[in-house]
């Protein structure tokens, strides 16, 4: 490993620019740590070799040029549910194995424009249905800080990519933590911005309403960046809304005196890691120290969350996976996985006559009071802080048999999904020689908050300089 | 609740073996006992939100843009006659 | 009741029809309903106008054709529906390899148009509903390779569709014939399709079923529907099978089963078509890729406004405005071309009468394609007969004009004929009647000798 790999988006860039390195070099030191490390990790299904080498190519000629654009020649990896013209698109089921998508979504081609270099597809759990990344058609991805536990997932590939140096950043997806999640198990600074924020065009949906577009990164400001490339209205999905884009660089470094922090009561709950509890509860000591107003508050409808998710999601998810089968695209649906037959079948079920009303409206009734909760809480308090997990990764293979209990390892995240807010997860420290994160929440469209708050904490802290690897 | 697997199973268009249809009927029954707790919600009164942008009227103007070529649109398929996608005939059922 | 083994008998049993149509327009916007794709698939290559969107490709996602969208809105005001002020989009959801989403974007319970109402031979027919929604692919199936196979062609997958769904107010199929012509002329007035029959533009499906209780209110448990109608004829022929199949079946004391059955025009009659899947359990829920539509009043009043005059309207002033015959403003008014052939004819020549100029245009079988109406017009004047004016009349009339322009008289003389058309127009001037213009012709030439 040479020290390209410990680059961040922004050392990288001054490094391309002065012309320390060319984007070759740095191309090539992330391919030979995956070289070294995705045996054993499992974090990419499909590594991108000859695309990155030509666009890493280019992104050279480009700079040589005296060109420059926001990622110039940075290497990035994609979850492999974002669709790549020409390239393998799979969302970590046999269902798609073997699809080459004749497209690219439109992150993908943002991406490509600010000059990024694609450097592989990473594994995930099948279609983003999971918490662990065991879930996976294509095997389960480790947890770089201890291999024989779960990096968290869906996005655990992504996640994992960056945590173990393989990529600069990387993209994923949160539907209901599938970013948050894998990001505090990693020691990842991970992204779920607002829903609509950020297009959904060409990425294999999971649940429609509730699929936000992130990113993980190895700290707060390359978030920052990233979102500057990703953020903004996509004429090609009528969900996103035409709010304007800020440059998110901008206000990192803003006092942070006098912001006022919720720290919701039904986040601490019985039942929660007291390790864990006492690492996120030190985190907020640090906001207080630095001028920012805690205070306590309730979103009282919380622990219907996992419930409400647990409707609207499978029924979401039972209605696009419908289109899979087998005509003019990949594999006969009988190649569905287990959980992912277990969602349609819910969701098929809560859907259905005699059930729709019980269940998916209700959600929908529940769903209001949910998004109630935090307008109210964002009347006194700017922003929020709360555990992204109430526990450290498990072991591999400790909660395979339990839907259920597997399902409620989403309890702090799935709600920012049903309301649609943003979250911003950021390394805490370790607990166990685990990595452990917290979530920062605030309201619609107000990234530039996390990134501040987010930002203000890691330049105290600076997590993000320990890796797996280090010696 | 009880769930009927095998009628749930045809809506959704998924074959599935025994030990399948034993195994969700139980889990599926007990992901149900706990989404039941929904149930004790006061939601009288309140509206439902199936989308959370608030965004209204989204649409696009009557304007064609070039589609994708025969060859494109078929290259996944690995069922295909004369640039038609191929399925085994549908009306063979018929009685 | 009177059991019977003649099953003619039944026709006679005291009974009540009951009709009601679903129709699938499809829309001639130049784009699909969600995607960018030309909707103008008919006789197209397979598979050649697709996309990611319209093929179902993992993550591709729709956003609505505003045209398509107000086009279905003014097809409801046609129909004199109320517009409510919110509307929104749902997912149909069922499998079939012409879907390829394995969900049809429609309407479920908040359309676009609600509760309309429309006069068809002086019986008041419900609408209940008209939405939108896209089509589906086509399927052609055929044997390949000894095997017998469904190919699927996707240029129709997305193609705007407006469903346009009845109240079973209809007790027969001479109404029901009557309404879907009319529900044609009204699409085409508004230009906002073809509604051609043959080409799948326009698709019918009645139900029927039969109540033996005249006076009761309620409808009877079943009803049958009846697909694969392709022409208006058709449909009467269907709707008359099924009324006596089903009256044959109340009368054994039996009840016809609840079913789709399709016209097969070769057998004269209907057949049962293939049970499709198990109960219709569609699973519909809001369709969270577009957002809701919010109409103001100011938009809805916009489109009222740009509604073109529409065939009632229009029959009627023509019957009042230019004092034609019903007979004749019908036959005018049936096509909007023709009506306007007509109004562009009578606003060019005040000396021939509407009424002339409809007469000529029914009865001579005028192909408006080829005569121009100002051809029309002279055609008219030079098949006129003089009735009302005299020979001595009109050489009266001659004199007159040949002494008030000498040059004819020099003209002519110097072998110049076509003086003898100037003459002519000037005769009709100062007449101010259309006459026999050879006849005039000839009493010109005389005076001139």
């Amino acid at each position: 490993m040479t020290s390209h790999n410990n680059l961040t988006i922004k050392k990288a860039r001054e490094g391309l620019l002065k012309k320390d390195f060319s984007a070759v070099e740095l191309l090539n030191a992330y391919l030979e740590q995956i070289e070294r490390k995705n045996s054993e990790l499992n974090a990419f299904i499909t590594v991108c070799k000859s695309e990155a080498l030509e666009q890493a190519k280019h992104a050279d000629k480009l700079l040589s040029e005296g060109q420059d654009l926001p990622l110039l020649g940075i290497p990035i990896a994609l979850k492999d549910i974002y669709s790549t013209k020409g390239i393998q698109t799979t969302a970590g089921s046999n269902v798609l194995k073997g699809y080459i998508p004749p497209f690219d979504a439109t992150v993908v081609a943002r991406l490509k424009e600010a000059g990024a270099v694609i450097i592989g597809k990473t594994n995930l759990d099948a279609w983003a249905h999971g918490s662990s990344g065991e879930n996976s058609d294509f095997g389960p991805t480790k947890n770089p800080w201890n291999t024989d536990f779960v990096p968290g997932g869906s996005s655990s590939g992504s996640a994992v990519s960056v945590s173990a140096q393989m990529a600069i950043a990387a993209t994923g997806t949160d539907t209901g933590g599938s970013i948050r999640l894998p990001a505090s198990f990693t020691n990842t600074v991970g992204l779920k911005p607002t829903y609509g924020r950020v297009s959904r065009y060409g990425i294999v949906a999971m649940a429609s309403s509730l699929d936000s577009i992130g990113h993980f990164t190895k700290n707060v400001e390359d978030s920052a960046l990233f979102l500057n490339v990703t953020a903004g209205n996509d004429p090609l999905d009528g969900t996103t809304p035409t709010v304007e884009v800020p440059d998110y660089t901008k206000k990192l470094d803003k006092d942070i005196k006098g912001i006022r922090i919720g720290i919701p009561k039904e986040y601490f709950i019985a039942g929660m890691d007291p390790k864990v509890r006492e690492n996120i509860e030190k985190a907020i000591k640090f906001y207080e120290e630095n001028g920012c107003k805690i205070e306590q508050i309730s979103l009282p409808h919380t622990e219907y969350a996992i419930a409400t998710y647990y409707i609207i999601q499978p029924a979401e998810v039972s209605s696009n996976l419908a289109r899979y089968d087998g005509i003019r695209y990949g594999n006969k649906r009988k190649t569905f996985g287990e959980e992912a037959k277990r969602r349609i079948m819910l969701g098929t079920f809560t859907l259905s006559v005699g059930y729709y009303d019980a269940y998916y409206k209700k959600a929908l009734k529940v769903r209001t009071l949910l998004i109630k909760d935090f307008e109210e809480a964002f009347k006194k308090v700017d922003a929020i802080i709360a555990p992204v997990s109430p526990t450290l990764p498990w072991k591999i293979g400790e909660k395979a048999n339990d839907p259920l209990s597997m399902y409620l390892s989403d309890v702090f995240t799935v709600t920012a999904n049903i309301t649609g807010h943003p979250g911003l997860s950021i390394p805490t420290g370790f607990v166990d020689g685990f990595p452990v994160g917290m979530q920062i929440i605030g309201p619609h469209f107000k990234e530039e908050l996390l990134f501040n708050l987010g930002h203000r904490y890691e330049q105290e802290h600076k997590w993000f300089e320990r890796n797996p690897y280090e010696t | 609740m009880k769930v009927d697997v095998l009628h749930i199973a045809k809506l959704a268009n998924l074959t599935l073996s025994k030990e399948e249809i034993a195994k969700y009927e139980e889990q599926l029954s007990s992901i149900l006992s706990y989404i039941d707790k929904l149930q004790k919600v006061d939601t009288k009164n309140v509206p439902e939100t199936s989308q959370v942008t608030g965004l209204e009227n989204v649409t696009s103007d009557d304007q064609t843009f070039p589609s994708l070529s025969q060859d494109d649109a078929l290259s996944n398929s690995q069922n295909k006659h004369n640039g038609l996608f191929k399925v085994k005939g549908i009306l063979n059922d018929q009685p | 009741m009177n059991r019977s083994t003649n099953g003619l008998k039944g026709i006679l049993m005291k009974h009540r029809v009951i009709i009601g149509l679903e129709v699938h327009v499809e829309l001639k916007t130049r784009r699909k309903m969600f995607c960018n794709c030309s909707a103008q698939y008919f006789g197209q290559e397979p598979n050649t106008h697709t996309c990611p969107v319209c093929l179902g490709l993992p993550g591709a996602l729709p956003v609505a054709n505003r045209k398509a969208i107000q086009w279905c809105t003014q097809i409801g005001m046609a129909l004199n529906c109320s517009i409510p002020s919110f509307s929104k989009f749902d997912r149909k959801n069922y499998f079939y390899p012409d879907l390829p989403k394995g969900y049809q974007i429609s309407q479920y319970d908040e359309p676009f148009c609600l509760k309309g109402e429309i006069a068809v031979n002086g019986a008041k027919i419900g609408i209940t509903r008209v939405h939108m929604e896209e089509d589906t692919g086509k399927l052609l199936h055929e044997t390949v390779d000894g095997e017998k196979v469904s190919l699927i062609d996707f240029n129709r997958s997305g193609v705007p569709l407006v469903e346009i769904v009845t109240e079973p107010d209809f007790d027969n199929a001479k109404n029901v014939k009557a309404y879907l012509q009319k529900l044609q002329q009204i699409v085409r007035y508004l230009g906002v399709s073809d509604a051609d029959m043959e080409k799948g533009q326009m698709r019918l499906e009645p139900n029927i079923s039969i109540s033996l209780d005249e006076n009761s209110k309620s409808l009877p448990k079943y009803k049958v529907e009846v697909k694969n109608i392709n022409s208006f004829s058709f449909v009467e022929k269907a709707i008359n099978f099924e009324i006596k199949r089903q009256l044959e079946i109340l009368e054994r004391g039996e009840t016809p089963v609840q079913e789709t059955r399709g016209w097969d025009e070769t057998k004269q009659k209907t057949v049962t078509q293939r049970v499709k899947e198990e109960a219709n359990d569609y699973r519909y829920f809001p369709e969270p890729d577009i957002p809701p539509i919010k109409w103001n009043e100011k938009e809805l009043a916009k489109l009222n406004e740009s509604l073109p005059e529409l065939p009632d309207e229009k029959l009627n002033r023509f019957i009042k405005q230019y004092r034609l015959s019903d007979y004749n403003a019908e036959i005018l008014t049936r096509e909007i071309d023709l009506a306007d052939y007509f109004e562009e004819a009578v606003k060019l020549d005040k000396a021939v009468t509407p009424k002339q100029i409809a007469n000529h245009i029914i009865n001579k079988k005028v192909n408006i394609n080829n005569v121009f109406p100002a051809k029309l017009i002279a055609e008219i004047l030079s098949s006129s007969k003089i009735e009302d004016v005299s020979r001595e009349d009109l050489i009266k009339i001659i004199k007159e004009v040949l002494a008030k322009n000498p040059k004819i008289r020099a003209d002519y003389a110097l072998g110049n004929e076509s003086v003898l058309q100037f003459a002519i127009g000037q005769v009709m001037y100062v007449l101010r009647k259309k006459i026999d213009v050879n006849h005039l012709r000839n009493l010109i030439v005389e005076e001139l000798k």
